[in-house]
């Protein structure tokens, strides 16, 4: 039983870290600031959700599952509030969003100036 | 006494002892000190309604949180996938989509469940149009499928 639950907690805390990971490198790869958001919201999501999950297979005791319980609940709540906020404020102060033309799509890797975030 | 206050009052005694952890009796009264505060509080504010003890979605929530929990794991998927493609080739859309006939609640869960999303983010609500912007443009045909707004519509009676 426990060794199962170790295991399993520890799947969820790498892929959870490699999942936070994936989220940094698109934030640096996306080429805007709406696209970058996306990137970002990988990590608030199942990042978070996983590792999360991960330590409460290894919460000694029902008060700090509980805990962790409550802080995954506020992360999903208020992750997607951030994200709307941020995105309309960005549309209401003019930001245009990176659009492709029809049917096109936008060539994102070969950037000019790499590596400014 | 209405069902709100009651399931406030129990929420908040839940809270409390969740992030004390201590059974003490001192802790004890602070504690019930603190939750008739808040109610109190509260009630003077009058936010004690429907709205924010949405108990009536109570029966439906599971599994609606079950399918959006599938929906999160995929849309993950696709968007880590995107990240990782060697080659980057993107095709965002902002588009505003029409939905109809939802509560204000239903409004909200729908906005967030979007945003929640990885992959599609809502920038604007409307009273009966969201607009949605995309990291792919198949993320809006599935939006305009209405398979969500339905779930939530399902949710909402």
């Amino acid at each position: 039983m426990s060794m199962v639950t170790t295991y399993l907690s520890w799947a969820l805390l790498v892929l959870g870290g490699f999942l936070c990971v994936s989220g940094s490198v698109g934030l640096l790869r996306f080429p805007d600031f709406f696209t970058r958001m996306h990137a970002a919201s990988v990590t608030d999501t199942l990042a978070t959700g996983m590792i999360l999950v991960g330590l409460m297979l290894q919460a000694p005791t029902w008060i700090v599952f509980g805990k962790l319980v409550m802080i995954l609940v506020f992360v999903l709540l208020t992750s997607p509030t951030a994200g709307h906020a941020l995105a309309k404020a960005a549309l209401h102060s003019g930001l245009k969003p990176l659009l492709p033309g029809k049917g096109g799509k936008i060539d994102a890797d070969p950037r000019p100036s790499a590596g400014g975030v | 006494m209405k069902i709100q206050t009651l399931s406030l009052t129990l929420l908040l005694i839940i809270f409390w002892l969740l992030n004390s952890g201590l059974f003490k009796p001192l802790i004890f009264i602070l504690g019930a000190f603190s939750v008739v505060l808040v109610l109190f509080i509260s009630s003077r504010m009058k936010v004690i309604d429907e709205e924010s003890q949405p108990l009536h979605l109570t029966k439906n929530i599971p599994a609606y949180y079950a399918w959006l929990l599938k929906e999160l794991v995929m849309s993950n998927i696709k968007v880590v996938s995107t990240i990782w493609q060697g080659h980057l080739q993107l095709q965002p859309a902002l588009t505003t989509i029409k939905m109809d006939h939802l509560s204000d609640m239903g409004k909200v869960i729908y906005a967030n469940s979007i945003s929640l999303t990885p992959g599609t983010v809502t920038t604007d609500v409307t009273e009966n149009s969201i607009t949605v912007h995309a990291l792919d443009k198949s993320s809006i045909t599935d939006i305009q499928s209405g398979a969500m707004e339905a779930r939530v519509r399902k949710l909402d009676n």
